[in-house]
């Protein structure tokens, strides 16, 4: 056996020699007495170096949350907890007073202060930075779209103390500290972005195995850090995260026990997954919630006619049917514009009846729509081809056309850009399909973005004062219960006036191998990868 | 000999401008904004799409990208892709681990399409030559991805006998799968190619007078008849090595490969410019050069022919 071992070792190394190749053959890395109790798990190369502000993708994200501690950090269920913070209090949702816990520290022993994390949002926040979510900086006071500012709005008391003013009153700013952007950065970040990027210096519960730990399109070897001081100590010794282009070759690692946790079932497998895994098999809602928008731009869809015709749009849609047999019981029928993940959630709003499918009241609806103006042509969905999306807009312009008796279809654009483009230049001639994960846990994200009048997101151009009024209410209180209630209100604004048709919330569907164990998935669908445990 | 090659190199100098500008050209034509897919279904703010717009040459028009960009493969300057890594660095990762592969798959390939065409033009008409017609025919019409998902299901993951992907480990024995899978995509045409050209070598005078001069079959099949049989395999195996690149985007898919067809993949749907055109000029490179090399091999298989 040995001599075979020696064998094939020669062999290979050989082959690796004649190829040229430089690469050192992957899974022994590390190097780490631990090797046994590192978990491993699916994700994708990071499109952008590892820096907390200029990541806003899931495949980087995962990788900052790991590295990472910020001041507070959510649980499963999307409630905060405090982390470095010791305490985050403020009285008119206006000034935010943070005071930190003393002794945390970086890996390179830098430690952890006040000012770690005003450099970190000044850098986030500049303009010249071009960071891709800079845009969570602009509530507080000095951020400016136009030219390099400082964030004035920051202060440093003492080492573990600063102040946060904001332009204007934001009851859940405290909430959002958990995202990425928000993060500390150690001083030696700012000498060279660029060379941190590549080896991120964190705080948090992991760090990486060292210094080509990051292996592009490959791998990301993280190892416990030992130093972490928070309550989410790693019961294992690590993480690595496999970059996969497709998810099917993750879920062929899966099933061969050579990949551990895998948080994206790929379609293809929806109809064998649950056969295939038994109860390693995970399926829940997230906190993303999709529809289709229809512009208000676009003839009929206007004022009390289009008020009509989105409202039979809508119930001509069976969503139980098509969430069940596109999606495989995958998604959870929408029946508001949230996420049942996330705090305040509702499914009994006043005026959600209207995302129930109701042939005799759809059609009624239309007709009084085309006595307004009767409709000509046809309706279209808009979706990117790349993305799995045309199974479903088939059903939906099906269900759509059967019970209206109007000709609707999907129409393809070949790539997301190219969607967005049109969407993003007001181009687009019909609805589009639309979707929105959230940040942070909190209502208030899936509102005010998107349909909040001029609001940066709000890509159908709807404009309520009711609605914006009843949201500028809820983020000014320092209540959370009367800011739910009033988000609930607002919602039920967009419930008459459907600026987008909520269709359903995405599930997170998962799974994991026959090694380890107390998996569980958090409220953003990413595994809570500090608890599991491997067995040896 | 040598005026030869350094004319078939310079050849290569309008090829290059040629598929660059073509390249470039057609990756600019693409509709859509990159840029605004970085940021998913959130809408940027303008000042900071300028930038990254301006930091790319994405505001200049096409001829001015494409001289700049030109210009810069002359600095050996290949781009920064918009991740923010050099795409001369993610060359030189991807490239070798797809080029093993490949090696490996026409290795495999010409192994198995030369013995096994070799025995089928010997026993023409034998059960062995209609067994593996049979053979072929079935592989020839099958699709690689369906070859490629086959094998994993089966041998990785019902029977275990391999990973069911490569990911960072490209040892040869962990690539073997895949090679195995490209190589028998390949495998039918040359196949027959070898049969047909053996069949045909074994009617000519020369083998016929071979045996007449006394010499043995362990001596006249391999020297007389081989020899003559490979070279419409040998031009075939240099086409195939384009056939291997398209093959390895769908396996290396598939088989989670870190190669060059997955990185191109991934780069197209991004509309990455210069990941997209820095990847596929090497491409055509490689193949230019593999041409002329095969032209070289004619000379050593059959020395009548010369190169002046």
């Amino acid at each position: 056996m040995r001599r075979l071992l020696t064998a094939t070792a020669v062999a290979s190394v050989a082959a690796l020699a004649l190829a040229g190749c430089s690469n050192g053959g992957g899974s022994e890395g590390g190097g780490s007495s631990d090797d046994a109790a590192i978990i491993t798990t699916n994700g994708n190369e990071p499109q952008n170096p590892l820096i907390p502000t200029n990541t806003n993708e899931v495949g980087g994200g995962k990788i900052l949350d790991a590295i990472f501690a910020g001041l507070i950090y959510y649980d499963a269920e999307g409630a905060v907890h405090n982390e470095v913070a010791k305490s985050i209090e403020t009285e008119d949702s206006i000034v935010w007073d943070i005071k930190l816990n003393e002794g945390w520290k970086f890996t390179n022993g830098e430690e952890v202060t006040a000012k770690s994390f005003v450099d970190a949002w000044n850098y986030g926040a500049l303009l010249s930075n071009e960071q891709l979510s800079s845009y969570f900086f602009e509530d507080i006071e000095g951020f400016s779209w136009d030219e390099d500012s400082e964030l004035t709005g920051l202060e440093i008391i003492d080492d573990y103390h600063f102040t946060v003013t904001l332009k204007h009153a934001a009851s859940d700013f405290g909430q959002r500290l958990g995202y990425s952007a928000f993060y500390p950065l150690p001083s030696v970040a700012f000498e060279d972005m660029d060379a941190f990027g590549e080896n991120p210096i964190g705080n948090g519960m992991y760090k990486l195995a060292g210094e080509n730990a990051w292996e592009h399109d490959v791998k990301i070897d993280l190892v416990k850090n030992e130093d972490y001081k928070g309550e989410r100590e790693a019961q294992n010794g690590g993480l690595t995260i496999k970059f996969y282009a497709n998810q099917d070759a993750a879920y062929a690692d899966l099933l061969s026990d050579q990949l551990d946790v895998l948080d994206q079932i790929p379609d293809s497998a929806f109809a064998s997954y649950e056969s295939d895994l038994g109860d390693r098999a995970v399926n829940q809602p997230s906190a993303l919630f999709q529809s289709f928008t229809i512009g208000q731009f676009l003839e009929h869809f206007d004022g009390e006619e289009g008020q009509l015709r989105r409202q039979a749009l809508s119930m001509a849609i069976n969503r139980d049917e098509i969430t069940d047999v596109i999606f495989q019981g995958t998604r959870t029928p929408a029946s508001d514009f949230t996420s049942p993940v996330i705090d305040g959630w509702s499914d009994d709003l006043e005026g959600s009846e209207v995302l129930e499918f109701n042939e005799e009241k759809a059609k009624d609806l239309w007709a009084q729509a085309d006595e307004i103006s009767p409709w000509e042509g046809t309706f279209s969905i808009a979706y990117n081809s790349d993305g799995g999306h045309q199974a479903w807009v088939d059903a939906v312009c099906n269900s759509i056309s059967n019970v209206l008796g109007i000709k609707a279809e999907g129409k393809a654009y070949p790539t997301f850009a190219e969607l967005r483009t049109d969407v993003t230049e007001r181009t687009i001639d019909g609805a589009a399909r639309s979707g929105w994960q959230a940040d942070y846990p909190g209502l208030y994200n899936f509102l005010g973005p998107l349909y909040a009048t001029g609001a940066g997101s709000n890509d159908g151009d709807y404009s309520s004062e009711e609605f914006d009024s009843l949201i500028q209410e809820g983020i000014s209180t320092t209540d959370p219960e009367v800011a739910n209630q009033k988000f609930q209100e607002a919602q039920e604004v967009l419930l008459k006036d459907l600026p987008a048709i909520p269709l359903w919330y995405q599930n997170v569907v998962g799974g994991y191998s026959t090694l380890v164990d107390n998996v569980e998935f958090g409220w953003n669908s990413v595994p809570l990868y500090y608890q599991i445990t491997k067995q040896a | 000999m040598l005026r030869y090659i350094l004319l078939r190199l310079l050849q290569a100098v309008p090829v290059f401008f040629g598929t660059t500008f073509l390249i470039y050209f057609m990756v600019f034509a693409m509709p859509g904004d990159p840029l605004l897919a970085l940021f998913g279904e959130k809408t940027p703010n303008p000042a900071v799409l300028e930038a990254l717009r301006a930091q790319y040459n994405l505001d200049k028009p096409f001829i001015v990208q494409y001289l700049l960009y030109i210009g810069d493969i002359f600095q050996g300057n290949l781009g920064i892709s918009y991740s923010g890594r050099e795409v001369s660095a993610i060359l030189v990762k991807t490239f070798p681990v797809t080029l093993k592969l490949a090696v490996m798959a026409v290795a495999l390939e010409l192994i198995l399409s030369i013995t096994i065409g070799l025995f089928s033009g010997i026993r023409k008409g034998k059960f062995f030559d209609n067994a593996m017609l049979v053979v072929s025919l079935v592989l020839m019409s099958l699709p690689i991805f369906v070859i490629a998902f086959l094998a994993q299901f089966f041998v990785a993951i019902q029977w275990g006998l391999a990973s069911p992907t490569v990911g960072g480990n490209t040892a040869w024995w962990n690539m073997l799968l895949p090679a195995i899978v490209l190589a028998l995509s390949l495998y039918a045409t040359s196949m027959r190619l070898m049969r047909g050209s053996t069949v045909e070598t074994l009617g000519n005078d020369f083998v016929r007078t071979a045996y007449s001069k006394g010499l043995s079959r362990r001596r006249v099949i391999p020297v007389h008849v081989l020899r003559n049989s490979l070279i419409p395999v040998v031009t075939n195996s240099a086409t195939n090595f384009g056939i291997l690149i398209v093959g390895a985007t769908v396996t290396e898919g598939i088989f989670n490969v870190p190669g060059v067809g997955n990185t191109l993949f991934q780069a197209i749907v991004r509309g990455e410019r210069p990941t997209v055109v820095s990847f596929v000029t090497v491409l055509v490179i490689f193949y230019v050069f593999l041409n002329i090399l095969v032209d070289l091999l004619y000379a050593v298989l059959d020395p009548r022919i010369r190169y002046v």
